[in-house]
This record gives structure tokens, C-alpha cells and sequence, in this order.
């Protein structure tokens, strides 16, 4: 028994890694557009991202995907997920695309914005292209700035994707708790907690790597 | 001929005028300091001659070319900004170096980066990065910190980075090197190292603007003072001339807090 629920839990992992890679593939780039576009000089601009991110950070992420999964079908008429697996799993990783996406932009416009004016007039008086001063100067100390911040919210990424049960999408703690309908087995359901654990602790370690080969220069 | 003439150049911000009909030339070789309160306008001037500032009215030309023209359209003016602000070098008060590179690499990085854009760059590009480096550490030498080539700035002292800050400005050869305030962020001890560094300029005779609160650096090692308050020049002469016995009233009052102090 301890083996088949070991196995089931696995291919629930693989769907929990699944959004949560596809999730970060997506809204790693999502954030850092919207964190340029929060700094544009274009107001009206501004303006819609910061609503954009007010109404993101202010709801549950689960009521956030309830209206991406059911919203479509229930107000429009025109279910746009297919009804199988594959259809829950998409919604799930729009969802989380659209939330992480605006709490990274809050956290790329302060490793932005955190570099000092004066890195970026050096470049210029160097003679320096904005490019230049983009990739050669300020990037590696946004980077730098932005890794502890961003460690932490990958790390609840890990864990909010146990939010996609609530569309039934076949993720690990769905798959837990799948046993105690079907078996009346509650503990595959708190054997979950070893899997997001090993799953964190890997990430740890991976960011610790990464502050620590980014520590050389202050 | 003057290596540099400024003529009316005026700025403002948000309605605060900061530079008002600032005119004045300077000779090859000469070092000229600027002095004055805070909020005089002397650092604004600075940035203009750079380029960080872009000024309302006025004209700016070094060697005769002119760089900057006021009455010109933007995009005219805004033409090969970056081969124009190579006239100019700056060392800033608070350093700026890049914290991810070693002082080397700070010195010798905009001297490849404007290299790779040259068209013979691919056939002999081992020797002239070789070249680049040699040049680096002549000039990390010539400001005695040839142990300290490969620190980052972190691992350098307050004087030691701001010296890197000023080989790196050499690096490009500048027609006219600027400071702003270059020892305003060290402490008195490490002040006399970076002041030492900038005497030996001026006695290899290097084109400079100085902007310094050092008033007796700026009478030893200036050939001329600029007197500023409010945006304009109160006062302009030989350095001596300018602080042991200046003209205007304004100019006595703002030096006999500094002989008193």
C-alpha cells in the first residue's frame, strides 16, 4: 500500500512541478514588463497596472482561480478550457501567471529602482549606450538586489499550487487527499508534507547557491 | 585658443533657477576650481558640461567645436551625445564605481566596450585588449595602487576607490576632467591621499575643473577660481588673486567663514 500511494503521490508532484515551472516560465517575464510599465512615463499606464495589482494582491488567490476556471463558462457562455486534465491544469497556470506575475513586479521595480541614479550617470559619462549600461552595469546588481525577495515568493509558489484542488486540477495534494475517498486512508494526505518539503529544501539549497556566488561584490 | 567656452548658460528646475548667464573660458592645461556655498550651482555646472544635465539657454565648446547650442532643435542637440560627452571626464563626490568588477575592470571597461564598436576590432582583438588592460594599469599605478588591481570596491578604502574613479575617468583621455567634490565623502585622513593624486594632475599639467570646499588646496593648486552664489559667477580670477584678496563683498563674507573656521 505505502508503495502504491508513494507512486500516486509522485505523478501528483509531477503536476504540482508542472505548474509550477510553467507558472514561473510565464510570469517571470510578465513581472518584469509590468515592473517597466509601472515605472513608464506614461500615466494612464501606470495607472491600469496599479489597479491590475491592487485587485490581484487584494483577493484569495482561490477566488482567483475559481473566476479564471469557471468565470468564462459561467458569464460568457463559452467555456474556453477543455474539460479534461489538461484543461485544469492550464487555467491553474494562468491563474498563478497572472498573481505571481504582479507580486514579482513589485519586486523587479524595487531591484530597479534600488540601484543608485549615480551607477547609471557613471556609464553615461563613460560614453556608455543604454544597453550597455543596462547589461554591463545595472543588471547583475538588480539581480543581486532581487534574489532573497524573490527566493521567498518561489518558495509560496511551491506551496499555492495545493490551491489548484480547488478546480480539481490531479496536483499532490489532491492526490492525497484522493485516498481518504477512496480508501479511507487519512495519512497519504499528511504524507504530502514530505514531498513539498524535499521540494523546498532542493530550492534552498539553490538559492543559497546563487546568493552566495552573487556575494563577491557589495 | 580656450579648450572650453561657456557662454550664458542658464538653467533652472520646476521654476528654481540654479545657473543664471554663466559664462566664463579656460586654457589648455590650466586647472580651474569652483567654489562656493551649497546651492550655488557650482555641482549643476558640472553636470551640464556632462551632459547628466541639459541646459535651458546657453552654448558650450571645447576646442572650438561646439557641443552644446541651446537655440538648436533637440534632436540636433541630442545627436552623438556619447561621442560628445567624451570630451568630458567625471569623478563623482560619491565614487561610483561598479561594485561587480575588480578596480581594474572598472577602469578598462567603457576603453573595451567603445573598442568592440571599431571595425578592426575582430582581427586584433587579443592586442588590443591586451592594450586596453596595459593602458588600466599604468593608470591604476600612476595613482600608486598597483596591489590593488584586482580588489573589488568594497575591499578598497574610501581614498583608495576614489582614486580608481579617477583613473577611470583618465581612461578615455578627456579633453577636460571634471571633480565634484572629490574628497566631500572621505574622511580628513583619507582626503590628503586623493588631494595628493589630483596636485600631480595639475602638475602634469591636465586640463581640470575642480569643484572643492578645500579652499587651500584650491589656492595651492588652481591657476584660476570661480566665485559662485545663486546660480551666478560673483567672482572669476587668478587663484591667489581670488582668496587672498578677493574684489567682492559676497566673496570676502564666503571666505572669512573658511579663515575663521
Amino acid at each position: 500500500m505505502f508503495w502504491q500511494v508513494t507512486l500516486s503521490l509522485l505523478s501528483g508532484l509531477m503536476t504540482t512541478f508542472e505548474i509550477f515551472l510553467l507558472t514561473l516560465v510565464f510570469a517571470l517575464p510578465l513581472g518584469l514588463l509590468l515592473a517597466f510599465g509601472s515605472m513608464s512615463r506614461f500615466r494612464p499606464l501606470r495607472f491600469l497596472i496599479q489597479i491590475l495589482v491592487w485587485i490581484i494582491r487584494g483577493t484569495p488567490l482561490m477566488l482567483q482561480l475559481i473566476v479564471i476556471f469557471y468565470g468564462p463558462g459561467l458569464w460568457l457562455d463559452n467555456n474556453i478550457w477543455s474539460g479534461d486534465e489538461s484543461g485544469r491544469i492550464t487555467a491553474a497556470v494562468v491563474a498563478f501567471t497572472i498573481n505571481y506575475a504582479c507580486y514579482f513586479s513589485v519586486i523587479f521595480r524595487g531591484g530597479i529602482e534600488g540601484v543608485p541614479a549615480g551607477q547609471r550617470e557613471a556609464g553615461q559619462v563613460l560614453g556608455m549606450t543604454k544597453r550597455e549600461i543596462f547589461f554591463k552595469v545595472t543588471l547583475l546588481q538588480m539581480i543581486k538586489r532581487v534574489v532573497p525577495p524573490m527566493s521567498n515568493e518561489i518558495i509560496t509558489l511551491v506551496k499555492d499550487t495545493s490551491l489548484a484542488r480547488i478546480i480539481a486540477a490531479y496536483e499532490l495534494t489532491y492526490a492525497g487527499y484522493s485516498f481518504m475517498k477512496s480508501a479511507g486512508l487519512t495519512w497519504p494526505l499528511f504524507y504530502t508534507g514530505v514531498f513539498y518539503l524535499l521540494f523546498v529544501g532542493i530550492l534552498t539549497l539553490l538559492f543559497n547557491f546563487v546568493e552566495k556566488k552573487l556575494d563577491y561584490f557589495r | 585658443m580656450a579648450v572650453l567656452e561657456v557662454k550664458n548658460l542658464e538653467k533652472s528646475f520646476g521654476g528654481t533657477i540654479i545657473l543664471k548667464d554663466v559664462s566664463f573660458t579656460m586654457e589648455e592645461g590650466d586647472a580651474l576650481a569652483i567654489i562656493g556655498s551649497s546651492g550655488s550651482g557650482k555641482t549643476t555646472l558640472l553636470r551640464c558640461l556632462n551632459f547628466l544635465e541639459t541646459p535651458d539657454g546657453g552654448n558650450i565648446s571645447v576646442k572650438g567645436e561646439t557641443l552644446f547650442d541651446a537655440s538648436l532643435p533637440a534632436r540636433d542637440r541630442e545627436r552623438d551625445l556619447r561621442t560628445k560627452r567624451l570630451h568630458f571626464g567625471m569623478v563623482f563626490q560619491s565614487f561610483n564605481l561598479f561594485p561587480q568588477y575588480t578596480a581594474l575592470e572598472n577602469v578598462t571597461l567603457a576603453e573595451k566596450l567603445l573598442a568592440e564598436k571599431k571595425p578592426d576590432f575582430k582581427q586584433n582583438k587579443r592586442e588590443i585588449l591586451e592594450g586596453i588592460e596595459e593602458h588600466g594599469r599604468e593608470l591604476l599605478r600612476q595613482m600608486g595602487l598597483e596591489e590593488r588591481m584586482g580588489h573589488y570596491p568594497h575591499q578598497l578604502s574610501g581614498g583608495q576607490q576614489q582614486r580608481v574613479a579617477i583613473a577611470r575617468a583618465l581612461a578615455l583621455k578627456p579633453d577636460i576632467l571634471c571633480f565634484d567634490e572629490p574628497t566631500s565623502a572621505l574622511d580628513p585622513e583619507l582626503t590628503g591621499e586623493v588631494l595628493r593624486v589630483i596636485r600631480g594632475l595639475a602638475e602634469q599639467k591636465t586640463t581640470m575643473i575642480i569643484v572643492t570646499h578645500e579652499m587651500a588646496f584650491a589656492r595651492d593648486v588652481a591657476d584660476r577660481i570661480i566665485f559662485m552664489d545663486g546660480g551666478v559667477i560673483v567672482e572669476q580670477g587668478e587663484a591667489r588673486q581670488v582668496i587672498d584678496n578677493p574684489q567682492m563683498e559676497r566673496t570676502r563674507q564666503f571666505l572669512s567663514r573658511y579663515t575663521q573656521g
